[in-house]
């Protein structure tokens, strides 16, 4: 190898072939605003059609279709390929790794997800529509009264499930065999070790995701019965698989974005992250409660008493590691000597109306409360709150933040404020009046609702549009930056930001750290 | 255990058995722990699918349940479906006899399955079937009826807070179901 430096392959060929963790993290960042703007794209409808109360715009089976491949999109197409970018991008810089432990199974993993949600939006033109059974597809919902489509819909099941486990190998091989010398576990910044975990929760329960569809299959196709009551199954044995999956899969969403928080308010309070080892140690906690919780999503199917305090219980243990957390990261700022360009801010943000979202998810863990909240507009507004302000304004954050080191170019101070303000604004105008008409009873997944819910609906929607608009403004400031934006000369484009990925050139060459960087005794966190 | 010299091709393989044995978990024990899980511990309503073979004869004369029988018919099941008495007062370790109708209104052989389950569900555990119609497939050819048995026990551990149980049928369709495993045979 020696001194033999090559720069990227030209055209589309780049592309399809490369093996480079920067280029495959790049693609999947694109691919997930893609999906995010297809999956806005469908909330836009969604809440156009809840404007005003009685049918306006669609019919009701079109608004139930839109209501699943909102969810399914955003979950599988947005959030988790965009954090597996962001892995790709930052953890070979991060650890001092040339790049991913197996570079050929990245390219695999990127490449076999566009054709999976091709076929899922292909659904939408299919005969009897895409499927329209809410995105945690519920047997006999998604089996016996199942569109046809549902075939297709399984099928890109099956191959993001294979892309997300083929991702979490590669991530965990990567960290296990490939730190630089001197890097111990202890050391690795807080980004790496949330990834590394959440990659063990992907191997753990994304085959679980892959049975529960495969029983569906097979039960549409091959006469089983696991989720027929005809048959000597039980539809409720589906809501059992399906959140034993579903539960750790909401961690594996916000786990990264914990990383990506903890790496943000320490470089702009200018202080190291408070409570390193606790945070390493409730990030794991946290992972191993998520695989006994599952149950308090079906409170109302008819559990015993036991098992209803039982879930409780554990699922108020959550707020243990979760208050570590916060707490650390309100520590890290106290007396720090803080600045708020953009990617704070959102951190900020994250910070503010995450914990909000936790506080309702802790009312939902109330057995007796959860009677009158479940699957009303309360639970659309706490996993809003945990997912959209939790996890995607902590990747609007990480975007902001490594995006100058990325393309070496930076991108518009004012316009990224103006973004902040007006997504937290409009985030909030949609989702907070959620809790009030879900507390007084305005049931999810409905196209139509009573007429005194019609001024917060009302609200609600017109948030929605600003939040939506707010997101064209971010992706116009990427594209200038990229295009034009000032160039950045320093390897810290942020003074207070510390990690090996911070002592590369702006833009970092095609390769790095083909020879091992040298870590300081200091921890690099 | 190392599985390769080379360290990152023993972590891959690692993990892609973890993978593997996680989606077999799904089939071979997720579901039949939960089938076994409902089974003895009677929660979800489910009665038992086998005949139970009575212990002891001893009748407790001095309690006496309220056992009500209510019959559905699941999404499109065209047949007329009702039990013989609504409701009957039996005495718990007593075999109870109770009879269902069935009528097929349409021109074609149809089969039907029957599932049970008993309200509230604690009392699950204790509702024990000698002879249940449910235990089998129910088949009937073109405008035929049948008259369909079914014979009880109330243990007599039921716990004394419950006074009234509810035995609820609902019959499916299976014809198509079981047409395609006949052929196949």
């Amino acid at each position: 190898m020696g001194d033999h430096h090559h720069g990227p392959a030209k055209g589309l060929s780049r592309w399809l072939y490369t093996t480079n963790h920067k280029d495959i993290g790049t693609m999947y960042l694109w691919f997930s605003f893609a999906m995010f703007l297809l999956g806005g794209a469908f909330a836009m409808i969604i809440r156009a059609e809840l404007f005003q109360p009685g049918m306006q715009l669609v019919e009701p089976a079109f608004f139930n279709q839109m209501t699943t491949l909102h969810g399914l999109i955003m979950v599988f197409g947005a959030i988790m390929p965009s954090f597996v970018g962001l892995a790709n991008w930052l953890i070979p810089m991060m650890i001092g790794a040339p790049d991913m432990a197996l570079p050929r199974m990245n390219n695999w993993s990127f490449w076999i997800l566009p054709p999976a949600f091709l076929m899922l939006a292909s659904t939408l033109l299919m005969e009897g529509g895409a499927p329209a059974f809410g995105w945690t597809f519920y047997a006999p919902l998604s089996t016996t009264y199942a569109p046809p489509s549902v075939t297709f819909f399984i099928f890109a099941i099956h191959i993001l499930g294979v892309s997300s486990i083929m991702g979490s190998i590669n991530i965990i091989a990567t960290v296990m065999n490939m730190r630089a010398p001197g890097m111990s576990y202890m050391k690795m910044p807080l980004f790496v070790w949330t990834w590394l975990i959440t990659a063990f929760l992907l191997v753990a329960v994304m085959p679980v995701l892959a049975g529960a569809v495969t029983m569906m299959l097979m039960d549409i196709h091959f006469g089983t019965s696991f989720f027929s009551a005809a048959g000597g199954g039980d539809p409720v044995l589906f809501q059992h698989i399906f959140w034993f999956f579903g539960h750790p899969e909401v961690y594996i969403i916000i786990l990264p974005a914990f990383g990506v928080i903890s790496q943000i308010i320490p470089a702009f309070s200018r202080k190291p992250l408070f409570g390193y080892a606790s945070m390493v140690y409730a990030t794991a906690a946290i992972a191993f409660l998520s695989f006994i919780v599952w149950a308090h999503h079906m409170y109302t199917v008819g559990m015993p008493v036991a098992g209803e305090l039982f879930f409780m219980y554990a699922t108020m243990l959550i707020a243990v590691p979760t208050g570590v957390k916060v707490f650390n990261w309100v520590t890290t700022m106290w007396r720090g000597a803080m600045t708020f360009e953009t990617p704070m801010l959102f951190s900020i943000g994250f910070l503010v109306l995450f914990t909000i979202g936790g506080f309702t998810g802790l009312m939902l863990s109330i057995a007796p409360a959860d009677f009158q909240y479940h699957d009303t507009y309360f639970v659309v507004a706490h996993f809003h709150y945990v997912m959209v302000a939790g996890a995607v304004f902590s990747m609007t954050a990480a975007i902001y933040f490594w995006l100058p080191k990325w393309t070496g170019r930076m991108y518009n101070e004012t316009m990224g404020k103006v973004h902040f303000w007006v997504s937290f604004i409009g985030f909030n105008i949609t989702f907070f009046p959620q809790h009030f008409v879900g507390l007084a009873g305005m049931p999810r997944r409905i196209p139509d609702y009573a007429l005194q819910f019609a001024d917060f609906n009302m609200m609600s929607s017109i948030g929605a549009f600003i939040y939506g608009a707010s997101q064209l403004l971010f992706l116009y400031n990427v594209i200038a930056a990229i295009v034009s934006g000032e160039r950045v000369s320093d390897e810290k484009v942020w003074d207070g930001a510390e990690g090996l990925e911070w002592t590369l050139p702006s833009p970092p060459p095609y390769h790095t750290f083909e020879t091992p960087p040298k870590i300081e005794e200091q921890p690099a966190h | 255990m190392r599985l390769s010299q080379d360290p990152t091709i023993d972590t891959v393989a690692k993990l892609g058995a973890v993978s593997v044995v996680m989606f077999a978990f799904v089939f071979v024990v997720m579901v039949p722990l939960y089938n076994v899980l409902c089974d003895v511990l009677g929660i979800n309503g489910k009665t038992s699918s086998n005949a139970y073979t009575a212990v002891s004869a001893e009748v407790d004369e001095s309690r006496a349940i309220k056992v009500q029988f209510i019959a559905t018919n699941n999404d499109g099941m065209p047949w007329a479906f009702a039990p013989q008495v609504t409701e009957m007062v039996v005495h718990p370790g007593a075999a109870n006899d109770t009879l269902f109708f069935a009528a097929n209104p349409t021109a074609d052989a149809m089969i039907a399955q029957a599932i049970p389950s008993v309200s509230p569900s604690r009392a699950a555990e204790y509702f024990h079937k000698t002879e249940c119609f449910c235990f089998e497939q129910q088949p009937l050819e073109g405008l035929g009826e049948a008259e369909m048995p079914l014979q009880f026990i109330i243990d007599q551990d039921l716990p004394s807070d419950i006074k009234t149980i509810t035995l609820s049928y609902t019959l499916f369709d299976v014809t198509s179901l079981m047409r395609g495993k006949v052929a196949s045979r």
